[in-house]
């Protein structure tokens, strides 16, 4: 799922490794997140909002509003 | 991902079971080969000494299961269930190839516990596949 946790993330200076101690995860699991190539669950989505202090879909794009789009 | 990065506290205290685990095998095995090697178990008794090995066996299966009810990383439980998978489909699909081959003269017949040993080794194939296909995998 494509996602603003890159930009976010930098925007604090922090590393892949602060984030994950955050939000209490993998570092790995923060760069599968960044990279789209896995999908949080509902439960981290939220952890990670909050951490943020923004709304779930200020930070992950919804892949239906993503493809109407681009139609 | 390297392997040393995966180590999350559940997958230390899932290694720890595997080794005592793997003890308490050795712990029946070795009794149980050198008594019927020598003719020193019979009746009730030597069913129940056969069987023992096997009750370790049987723990890794539910030290695995263990493992993933208690990995509190989800990125990581889904790779190791993908490996899972990966390792179960590898496993019977030998087994039923085997088993054909059996059947029809070309091979000899296999120990059924062999099963487990080809599936740990599927194991690694779930982990290549996940190397391959999200950049993450572990031994």
């Amino acid at each position: 799922m494509e996602n603003r946790l890159r930009v976010l993330r930098a925007e604090r200076n922090w590393s892949q490794q602060d984030l994950a101690e955050r939000i209490e995860v993998s570092r790995q699991s923060v760069n599968a997140i960044e990279t789209g190539k896995y999908d949080p669950s509902l439960p981290l989505a939220f952890r990670i909002a909050e951490l943020f202090d923004r709304p779930i879909e200020d930070i992950f794009v919804s892949p239906s509003r993503r493809s109407s789009k681009a139609i | 991902m390297t392997a040393r990065a995966l180590r999350t506290t559940a997958w230390k205290r899932y290694n720890w079971r595997v080794i005592w685990l793997s003890l308490l095998y050795c712990g029946f095995l070795v009794p149980a080969v050198y008594g019927f090697k020598h003719h020193l178990i019979a009746g009730a008794a030597a069913w129940i000494v056969a069987v023992l090995p096997a009750i370790p066996i049987i723990g890794l299966f539910a030290a695995m299961g263990r493992y993933l009810v208690e990995e509190q990383d989800e990125y990581v439980r889904m790779l190791t269930v993908r490996q899972m998978l990966w390792a179960m489909g590898f496993t019977l699909s030998c087994a039923t190839i085997w088993g054909f081959l059996d059947n029809f003269g070309l091979v000899g017949h296999v120990d059924g516990y062999w099963i487990v040993v080809v599936w740990y080794f599927g194991q690694a194939v779930g982990s290549v596949a996940n190397k391959l296909t999200l950049g993450d995998g572990r031994c």
